[in-house]
Parts: C-alpha cells; sequence; structure tokens
C-alpha cells in the first residue's frame, strides 16, 4: 500500500487509509480465527494454523479465505480454539485430522461439524455460535472482543477496526488538559492494583512543569496465574500503545516507555513488530499525524522479580540499579524515572483509553459500578469447568463470573472459596458469591481487586495450603529490604507451616493474627503492606479449619501431609499389586496372606496409591 | 517553610526536613535501627513508624524516609505505632538476640518474651554498612545481594574486594554484628572486639575525629 511506506500525514491520511482497507476487508469476510496464543499454542494451534494453510493451498482456496493467527479467543481450557467467520461457528480441540472436514464443510459449505462443537460440561447442551457459548455471552468484551477479528502482528487489521482513530482525534482536536479531563470524566481507575484513578494521576503529572516526563507502561505481571496483560500485548499491542501514546500526550511526555518481564518474550516480539509498524506510518515518532507531538516508545526488559511490578521499583529496574521500592513521597509525579516527572500504568488501563476516548467518557461510564467504571478483564482458573479469560462488567457478582461464565466447580465438586487479587488478595467464602465485584466491595471484605486473578476452590482444597502458598511466594519475592516484609512473612510462613503440621497452638493463631496486621502496618511498600491478606483472610472465614488442624491434627480438605494417612481396604482389593507396583517409596508390601499393606512410616503421602487403584480400595484419612 | 501539625502542635519545619528530624528537633524521641544522621535515610528497619494523615484515613510511615509535607498530621505517640513497633521488637529479639541494641531496645519498650522460634543471625539487613562503605569511606567494598530471605551483605561475588581498605566502618556502625557487640563481659570488662580497628585518633588524639565511644584506642592509651 502506498501509505504504508509514504508515512500518514494527518489523521485525514489515516482515513483514507482506513476506507481503502475496510472496502478491501468487505470483499473478504470468509477468514478463519486460529488462536495463537500461549495456551493455544501450547495446545499445538501452531500447526493446525499451518495445516489449515496447506489445505487450502490444495484445495485452491487460499485466495479467497483469510486465516487470522489471532490473540487469545478466551476459552483457553478447550484450545485449540477455531472461529469460522463470518457465521462464527465455534471449533473447540481441534486436532490436525479434523481440518480437512472444517474446510469442505464448514468454509465451502456453511455446514457444523457436529463433533468439534463446545458442550456446556453441565447441562450437556451443545454450541454452534460463539455468541451464545455462556462462556461468551455473559460476558462484555471491550478489549478482548477486537481479539477475534484482529491479526496482532497487523497493523492494518487494526486500522480496519477504528484503531488510532482515538489518537488522531486527541491529536487534531483535544488538547492535552481535554484529553486528562476526559479520562477524568470516565473514572477510569488503574487496572494494575490499587484502582487509583487515572484522571488524577494524569492531572498532576500534567501539572509538573518539566523539560522532560515519561509515561511508562507497566507489563510486568507477576501475579501467578494471572495472563490479562500479557494477553492483551499479543492480542492487540496496538491497542495498548495508542493508549500509551494518547497517555503521553496527555501528560505532556515525549518518551513512553514499555515496562514488560523477560518470560514473555512472544508479547516483547509483537511489541517490537507493533511499534516498528507504527513508526513506519508515521504514528509514532516526529510530528505524529502532523499534529507537531513527537513522541518514541521503547521496550525494557525486568527479569521476572514480582516487586518489580512496584512503581518504584521498576522505575529502579529501568534506570539500571536494583529492583527495590523506596517509600513514597516523593510520589513518582515529583521524583520519577531519572528523576523526571513520571506516570505509571498498567498495560488494561491504557488499553481502556482509546475506548474512551473515541466512545466518549460517557459511553465508558455506561458499564460498571458507580465507583468503578467500565470492564475488568479476570483470569478465571482453579477448579471451574471454563478457564480462560473473561472480561465483565464491573460490579457483576460473583457468582454470575464462577457459575455461569465458569461454568460451575469442576467434576461436580463444591465450592469453597474464591481467591481474588493474586498472592496480595484474600479467599472470600460462599457468603460473597452474590456481592458485587469492584474496588470497594473487594476490599471491604478482605481481598482485592488485584490485577485480576480468580482463583475458584472446591472442598478439596485446604484453606492453610493455600495461605502456605502465597506466603512461600512473597517470601521469595520480596525485596528484603525492609525487616517487617522480610522476617514478617518468613516468621507467618513458620507458623503457618507449624498448623500444617499438626504442631501449632491456639497461641500460635493468636500470634499469627498480631504478626499480620503488624506486618500489614509497618511495611514499606504495597507488597509487604498486603502480605498478610491470604493468611487474615483465610483466618477471618476459615477460622474453624485452621482450628481443626490445631485442636484435632486433621486437614478437612486432606491435604495437608502431615495429618493424613492412606489405608488398603482389604475388601475392595483384588490384589493386583499395582499400588506396589507404582509406589514412588516403595511404602507398599505384601503381607504374609499376599494382601498390601502400606507401611506408614516410610509413605511419603504423595497419592500415587490412591491414583492408580481401580478398585477404590485406597483410602485417604 | 513548611507548617504540620506534631502531635497536635503547630509546628513549621524548613523544606527537606524528614519527620524524624522534625521529630527530634522539638524533643520527641523515636527509636531507629537503621538511620545514621552522617549517611542517607534508608527507611528499612521500621522502627522509626509514625502515623500520618486524620485520624480514621491514617497510616503508619518510617520517619527517617518521610519528608515534611504542608499541613500533614503527624502522631508519634499512638497505640496503633506501639503495637507494631513491639511486634518488630520481638522479631528483632528472636532473629539477632545478641545484638546489644536491641536488647535494649526491647527493655526499653518493654519486650518480655518471645513467642517465635528462636534464630541466632548475626546480621538485621539494616544496610548501614553499605552506606558507610559507599557514602562516608567512598570505597563501596560491600554490597547487598540477593532477595527476600536470601539477602545478605557481600563483597563482589564472594570474593576478597579490592576496594576495601579493612577501615572498619562497616564494624563500627553495625548495630548487630557479633564483632561489636558481644558487650563487657565478666573477664574483661570492654570486649576487645574492635581492637582490630584503627581509629584515626591512635597516633594523634583529635576530638572531632574521634568516632568512637566509648573509645577503645583512648581507653588503652589512657591504661597505658
Ligand atoms: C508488589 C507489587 C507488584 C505489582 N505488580 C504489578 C504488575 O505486575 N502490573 C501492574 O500493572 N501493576 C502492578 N502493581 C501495581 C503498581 O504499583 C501500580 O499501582 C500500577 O502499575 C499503576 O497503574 P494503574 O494505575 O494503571 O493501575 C504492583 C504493586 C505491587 C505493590
Ligand atoms: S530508622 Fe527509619 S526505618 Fe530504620
Amino acid at each position: 500500500m502506498r501509505n504504508l511506506q509514504a508515512g500518514l500525514k494527518s489523521p485525514a491520511d489515516l482515513e483514507l487509509m482506513r476506507k481503502r482497507l475496510k472496502e478491501a476487508r468487505g470483499r473478504r469476510e470468509n477468514y478463519l480465527a486460529v488462536c495463537g496464543d500461549t495456551g493455544c499454542t501450547v495446545w499445538g494451534s501452531n500447526t493446525i494454523k499451518d495445516s489449515l494453510q496447506d489445505c487450502l493451498k490444495r484445495k485452491g482456496f487460499l485466495e479467497k479465505v483469510d486465516i487470522k493467527f489471532t490473540g487469545c479467543l478466551g476459552l483457553c481450557e478447550s484450545g485449540p480454539v477455531i472461529i469460522v467467520f463470518p457465521q462464527e461457528i465455534f471449533y473447540q480441540k481441534v486436532k490436525e485430522a479434523d481440518i480437512e472436514e472444517i474446510i469442505d464443510k464448514t468454509v465451502l459449505k456453511g455446514e457444523v461439524v457436529e463433533r468439534l462443537l463446545y458442550e456446556d460440561p453441565t447441562s450437556g447442551q451443545k454450541y454452534i455460535y460463539a455468541s451464545d457459548i455462556p462462556f461468551y455471552k455473559n460476558q462484555v468484551r471491550v478489549l478482548l472482543g477486537n481479539n477475534w477479528i484482529n491479526d496482532p502482528n497487523s497493523i492494518e487489521d487494526y486500522i480496519a477496526i477504528d484503531g488510532y482513530k482515538a489518537l488522531g482525534r486527541a491529536l487534531t482536536e483535544m488538547s492535552p488538559a481535554e484529553v486528562v479531563e476526559e479520562i477524568k470524566i470516565s473514572h477510569l481507575r488503574g487496572r494494575g492494583g490499587a484502582g487509583f484513578p487515572t484522571g488524577r494521576k494524569w492531572e498532576e503529572c500534567y501539572k509538573a512543569s518539566s523539560d522532560h516526563k515519561y509515561i511508562i507502561c507497566n507489563a510486568d505481571e507477576g501475579d501467578p496465574g494471572a495472563f490479562m496483560d500479557r494477553s492483551l500485548l499479543e492480542g492487540n499491542p496496538h491497542a495498548v500503545l495508542e493508549g500509551l501514546i494518547i497517555g503521553g500526550y496527555a501528560v505532556g511526555a515525549s518518551e513512553g516507555i514499555i515496562y514488560i518481564r523477560a518470560e514473555y518474550p512472544t508479547a516483547v516480539d509483537k511489541l517490537s513488530l507493533a511499534i516498528n509498524n507504527a513508526e513506519k506510518l508515521g504514528l509514532l515518532g516526529e510530528n505524529i499525524m502532523g499534529s507537531g507531538f513527537n513522541f518514541y516508545v521503547s521496550i525494557s526488559i525486568g527479569a521476572g522479580a514480582f516487586v518489580c511490578g512496584e512503581t518504584s521499583a521498576l522505575v529502579s529496574s529501568i534506570e539500571g540499579k536494583v529492583g527495590e521500592p523506596r517509600q513514597k513521597p516523593p510520589h513518582l509525579v515529583e521524583r520519577g524515572l531519572w528523576n523526571k516527572p513520571t506516570v505509571v500504568n498498567n498495560v488494561e488501563t491504557l488499553a481502556n483509553v482509546p475506548y474512551i476516548i473515541l466512545n466518549g467518557a460517557g459511553e465508558f461510564c455506561r458499564t460498571g459500578t458507580k465507583e468503578s467504571r467500565g470492564t475488568k478483564i479476570f483470569s478465571l482458573v482453579g477448579k471451574v469447568n471454563n478457564t480462560g479469560l473473561v472480561e465483565v462488567p464491573l460490579g457483576i457478582t460473583l457468582r454470575e463470573i464462577i457459575f455461569e461464565i465458569g461454568g460451575g466447580i469442576k467434576d461436580g465438586g463444591k465450592f469453597k472459596a474464591v481467591q481474588t487479587g493474586g498472592p496480595s488478595g484474600g479467599c472470600l467464602p460462599e457468603m460473597f458469591l452474590d456481592s458485587p465485584v469492584d474496588f470497594e466491595e473487594l476490599k471491604a471484605a478482605g481481598s482485592m481487586m488485584g490485577s485480576g486473578g480468580m482463583i475458584v476452590m472446591d472442598e478439596e482444597t485446604c484453606m492453610i495450603d493455600v495461605a502456605r502458598y502465597f506466603l512461600r511466594f512473597l517470601k521469595d519475592e520480596s525485596c528484603g529490604k525492609c525487616f517487617s516484609c522480610r522476617e514478617g512473612i518468613s516468621r507467618m510462613l513458620e507458623i503457618a507451616d507449624s498448623i500444617a503440621r499438626g504442631t501449632g497452638s491456639l497461641e500460635e493463631l493468636e500470634l499469627l493474627k498480631e504478626l499480620g496486621s503488624a506486618v500489614k502496618d509497618s511495611s514499606m511498600c504495597g507488597l509487604g503492606q498486603s502480605s498478610a491478606n491470604p493468611v487474615l483472610s483465610t483466618i477471618r472465614y476459615f477460622e474453624d479449619e485452621y482450628k481443626d488442624h490445631i485442636l484435632e491434627n486433621k486437614c478437612p480438605a486432606g491435604v495437608c501431609r502431615e495429618l493424613i494417612s492412606f489405608d488398603i481396604d482389604s475388601v475392595f482389593c483384588n490384589t493386583c499389586g499395582a499400588c506396589i507396583k507404582n509406589c514412588p517409596a516403595s511404602a507398599v508390601c505384601e503381607d504374609k496372606e499376599g494382601q498390601p499393606v502400606i507401611i506408614q512410616e516410610a509413605c511419603s503421602k504423595c497419592g500415587t496409591c490412591l491414583e492408580t487403584c481401580k478398585h477404590g480400595a485406597v483410602l485417604k484419612r | 517553610m513548611i507548617n504540620m501539625i506534631l502531635n497536635g502542635l503547630e509546628i513549621s519545619v524548613e523544606k527537606g526536613t524528614t519527620l524524624l528530624e522534625t521529630a527530634n528537633f522539638y524533643g520527641i524521641e523515636i527509636p531507629t535501627l537503621c538511620h545514621d544522621e552522617g549517611l542517607s535515610s534508608y527507611g528499612a528497619c521500621r522502627l522509626c513508624l509514625v502515623e500520618v494523615g486524620p485520624p480514621g484515613r491514617s497510616w503508619l510511615v518510617s520517619s527517617c524516609t518521610y519528608p515534611a509535607r504542608e499541613g500533614l498530621v503527624v502522631r508519634t505517640h499512638t497505640r496503633r505505632i506501639a503495637r507494631a513497633r513491639r511486634m518488630l521488637i520481638e522479631l528483632y529479639l528472636a532473629t539477632c538476640p545478641s545484638s546489644k541494641t536491641i536488647q535494649d531496645l526491647a527493655c526499653q519498650f518493654q519486650v518480655t518474651a518471645v513467642r517465635f522460634r528462636q534464630r541466632h543471625d548475626d546480621c538485621i539487613l539494616c544496610g548501614l554498612c553499605v552506606r558507610m562503605c559507599d557514602e562516608q569511606m567512598q570505597a563501596k567494598a560491600i554490597g547487598l545481594v540477593d532477595r527476600g530471605a536470601d539477602r545478605r551483605v557481600a563483597t563482589p561475588f564472594d570474593k576478597k574486594s579490592e576496594q576495601c581498605r579493612l577501615c572498619g566502618g562497616c564494624q563500627y556502625i553495625c548495630p548487630a554484628c557479633q564483632a561489636r557487640c558481644q558487650g563487657p563481659q565478666e573477664e574483661n570488662p570492654i570486649c576487645n572486639a574492635c581492637l582490630n580497628l584503627a581509629p584515626p585518633c591512635l597516633e594523634e588524639y583529635e576530638d572531632a575525629m574521634c568516632y568512637m565511644d566509648p573509645c577503645v584506642a583512648c581507653e588503652l592509651k589512657g591504661n597505658n
């Protein structure tokens, strides 16, 4: 395309390009969206895409049907996922052997391949169209929706769906102050964890006088089990980039930095490509679209420390120093990167910005609750039927997310708790299922929104085990600078370990509570201040379970190894010997009658015998 | 000048003053472990906590790193602070009981029992030695390595540092390490551990330069 080489000189140029792209697209609406996000790639979507291409070539349809290797389509659980457009027929768990049939039947004739359809795990109902599946039906996919129709590596695709239109509008029709005002009206709150109003943050930086300012996109995303930001960057990097440029314009920054962890190589590649393409088109760099605004973006790769997601640690990491937080104030607006005013925003926050500028703050405000507007992406994982990324309007209840979108608890289990907010969040029991999900409600319940991790747990989860898991994570990830966090977390873990071993006492439980609130109060940065949440929230809602461990030496969920034992019930056992063969600790022997018995002293409580026994003869208690 | 409210009093201090300096200036004592007047603030020991913000919406911060701000409401002796501080001291005692400084703090704040499993570390990672070496001795021979529970003070790659001049500044400033803190012993009123330091006053007595109190070297000289 001519424009690509020449660069866009004005928003009018961009509109011209968009018009042409849309026309070209209108003629080719047949396409296949193959999920190319990490989840599906692991399921083998790479080879699926190649075989699709081969197959189309063989049949001579390569010209007529496009294949888009897209970002996350949502239902990571059932990968590889393919959506056939224009009908939006949804196929899951596609194998290479199915490809010929998909092309012959669905692409060419519009017929449905029954066996690849999604089947609801609870009702058993099959769904043909993606938008009918309850998982998608109950979501509001403002940010993720574009993944279906967008090849992340193609800036043309993004432009065709009104990409960079918001940037054009901001640069030509709005002053920086007006952009800030629009964001303020939208009540957009930071999606990185704290939920700070973005408009207010930008306003402070806008007002700060300095010859140089920075805006940083925080793509560190260190929460275990969370991958919202990665998916946004891999699925639609231009949206984040556009948000960053608009943010830069609003606060008066001329340099943007995307701080991303080294564990996200695909996202780094896609981002670099996006930056390159945007530069080529003149959407980035000097005199963007003839507006006189200069803005440069670079990528800074972090080594993957959780604490580097904290803004002051992030800044010192970019500066090449050790990633350690410092006490604020001075805030980053006063003393940020290289001592210049700096704004740090989360990936998802920035991805919301183009939408707000394009559709107006009023439109954005229509979803959500009074204090928390818009949508939020959660990574729904754990013991639910549909795991994956879900984007929901804020204010939705936990029950809707877990039971309607998530399809309920796996294997017909019973809901016990949901952990929100990552390692700094808390576990909420059943009584909160009907409370709305927003920043204030979650905080009041002793958890937090965090960056959007949501781990669902069933009756087979031990809450002390959960608390210990997060404490271990935090113990490793604490920078270790401030004493209360370093020593406090170690000691909380020490006590929790002792309770899990059955050697704890009620005094220790009290001490744990006391220590938790002291660590919360006295630590320097967000990591330490929230490190007690997993412990305090589980004690608050599951104190009985702690007491079972302490007083009865029992783990009701059957998880804590020191408190459970395995036995073989000779009534059911048919002496097949599978347990003897498979026991890694050689703890199962035959007695005189040839009956397998478990030697308790040697047993490592791994549960292999329970898994291998086909006769249900192994008992856990 | 910056106007603030300190423990209910309207006060004013110069710009750039920290809350710790402000409190000290007004005669309010705040315990510290990782702070030294000659070194930059670090904010790691968390003992110097003060409560800032209006009641009900207040939070605790380390006063050694918190700059004085216009209109700030600061309280230095609240129950919340005392509770957090006593817990910290108990943790210090459980970690590093051989430090005289820590024992003194425990005494001062009436921490009489340790409910945690006793450990015997000889470092509390206050970072004083590292800052001393860097800021006062301009040597940068030691630094903090690793993170979380594995954090420790070490020379680069754990090899003997070329930069170290054996000045002893690190030992002098350490509030915890064995070398300084064995305390007076029965058979010997001074612990002697500092004897291998060479304070500047050894050759020629000069009041201003002597930073050791009690100065081992001078005492030895006086005895001779
Ligand atoms: C220990 C710790 C880890 C954090 N990790 C992240 C992270 O991975 N990604 C992120 O966007 N924010 C993270 N944050 C929150 C940031 O400090 C900051 O609030 C956020 O990036 C601001 O952007 P926002 O206003 O757009 O949310 C973390 C905070 C703490 C205390
Ligand atoms: S003296 Fe302020 S934190 Fe140590």
